[in-house]
Order: C-alpha cells, then structure tokens, then sequence
C-alpha cells in the first residue's frame, strides 16, 4: 500500500483517525461492562451464608505477584510501542513477545488460584462469593487472552513485515486495548482482593485455609 | 495520516526513560496498597483492629485511584492525545458508575439482603 493510498484511507473529517476513535468507544463501553460486573461484586460481598469466605482463601502474596506481572506487561507494551515509533523492528518484536509471555504468565497464575480455590470448596455455584469472584475474575482473564492473541498475532504480522514505522497506530491501538486490561486489574486487585470484606456471621465448618 | 502527520503525533508521547520511572512509580504504590493491607488486618491484644477499616478501604482506593490515572494518562497516552479519547473513557466511567449507582439502589427493592 502507497503511502498516498493510505493517507486517503484514513483522512477524517476530526482529523483522527477512525480506528484509534473506534477502540477508545470499545473500551468506553467495556467500563460499562466491567461496571456491572464489580457493583455486582461489591453488592453482595459479605452476603454469602455458605463457606469458603475471601479471607479463608485469598493469598495476597501471590496475587500482589500477578498484579506485578501485569503492572510490568503495560510497560513493556509501551517500550513495544516506542520501539516501532522509532522504526526498531526487532525490539518491537521483542517487546512485544515480552508482553505477550507476561500475560501468559498471569493467565497461567489465574489458573492455578481458580483451581486452588475449587479444591478449597469455592466454587461458581457454591455461595455468593464464588459466583460474582468466578464471573468478574473470570471475564477479565478472557480480556487478558483475547490480548495475548492479539499480542503474538501482531509479532507474527511484524515478522512478515506487515508493520511499517509510519503505521504504529496498529501496535498502539493494541497498546490501548492491553493497558484498559491492567487498569482494570489495578481496580480488581484493590476492591476484590486488598479492601477488608466484611465477614457474615456464619460458622465455617472446614478448617480456614491459612495463607 | 502522512508519516510526517503520524510522527507529529507521537512527539508529545514520553520516551522509554520516562516510561520505566512511571513502572517504578506504579510498583512502588502496588508495594504500598499490599502493606496497607496487612497494617490493617494488624489487630491489638483484645482482636480489636489497630486502625480503622474505613481508613485502610479509603486510602487503598485512593492510591488504586491515582495508578489507574498514570497509566491512563501516560501509558495510554490520554495527557497527550486529543481530548475526544478522554471523553469517550470519563464517559465510559461516568456510565459505570452510574449502573453502579442504579444496582445498588434497586437492592433493597429487590429484597436481595441475606436472604441469598
């Protein structure tokens, strides 16, 4: 593609271009989306008559890890960025697949704290806590996969050469859609994990879970 | 967009030095937000809280608040792009909030109280 083909492609009347207009629109109505799912969250922490409650099962070391992992994935996206801003195709790809194995990473640490809060007792149907933790934890690791997809499909176009230097909207549009995932996460860890949980009164019958 | 356009774009845009200080920045409140935490679930002789929950809720969403900021407006750039991109994300969460407002308000309608 010329690049005069590709100028009159996205001239707009705004002067920006309809792409990077459409995603910030994407991720304006996924605040909406995450909106629910965390009132959701938060209206009935506390409501569950069931065990296992938060503070049995949650190990915060290990999610301050992950959010960790995830805080270093946006800077590595941005270095991604800045590398094909500046037309160094190799550390774009580098940064890119850096990104991508960090989000692996917490997919993969995601994985392993689902599975050990179902052999605990928590689970999607179980109580209160497990259906709205499930759910909202859940959906935002399905934003984390879509991105690492999104991630390895971009180092793949890259190593065919299909990111020029003067096209890094492309790696920024991804950039964007990558980053609304930490920030997402930044608001999780705090409201799920870090917030005291107020505790019903109930009787836990099995042993609390000490982390 | 002409390349020269696409750079004149980015020029605002902080350089790879700036964007490791705002990683440190992050991880240094992330640090902050987990020993928040456990001062308070720090409890005294008597198993009362050595400081108020609403203090510790109050300055973990706060310090949450302010990394969901930096990494708005420096890693995604909205300090430096054109305001539109802002709108649409303030709106965004101005909306979400609302259906917060709107799900908290219709649960004592709904009676959903402990009877779950």
């Amino acid at each position: 593609m010329s690049s005069v083909s590709h100028s009159a492609e996205h001239a707009t009347t705004t002067g920006i271009d309809h792409r990077k207009l459409l995603i910030w629109a994407f991720l304006g109505s996924d605040c909406l989306f995450f909106g629910s799912l965390i009132a959701t969250y938060m209206i009935y922490r506390g409501k569950s008559i069931d065990c296992p409650l938060p503070h049995q099962i949650y190990d915060i070391p290990y999610t301050s890890i992950s959010a960790f992992v995830l805080l270093m994935s946006s800077l590595t996206m941005v270095l991604a960025l800045a590398a094909i801003q500046r037309g160094d195709h190799k550390g774009l790809r580098v940064w890119l697949v850096s990104t991508g194995m960090l989000g692996l990473v917490f997919l993969g640490g995601q994985f392993y704290e689902f599975t050990t809060f179902v052999h605990e007792g928590l689970t999607l149907s179980g109580n209160l806590f497990g259906s709205t933790f499930f759910v909202l934890t859940g959906f935002h690791g399905a934003h984390v996969t879509v991105g690492v997809m999104i991630l390895f499909s971009l180092v793949l176009v890259s190593m065919r050469g299909g990111i020029p230097a003067s096209d890094s909207l492309t790696v920024e549009l991804a950039g964007l859609y990558w980053h609304f995932v930490d920030i997402v996460w930044i608001v999780l860890f705090a409201l799920v994990y870090l917030v005291p949980s107020p505790v019903p009164n109930i009787e836990c019958a099995q042993a609390a879970v000490a982390h | 967009m002409t390349a020269q356009h696409g750079h004149d774009e980015h020029a605002g845009h902080p350089q790879p030095a700036e964007y490791i200080k705002i990683a440190v920045v992050l991880t240094i409140i992330t640090a902050i937000e987990v020993a928040l935490f456990y001062i308070g679930e720090a409890k005294d002789g008597a198993g009362h809280r050595m400081i108020a929950e609403g203090l510790v809720t109050t300055a973990i969403m706060v310090l949450s608040a302010l990394k969901f900021a930096i990494v708005v407006m420096w890693y995604m750039h909205l300090k430096f792009d054109h305001k539109l991109f802002s709108y649409f994300m303030v709106g965004g969460l101005a909306l979400a909030g609302l259906v917060m407002l709107a799900l908290l308000a219709l649960l004592p309608i709904l009676h959903l109280g402990s009877e779950l």
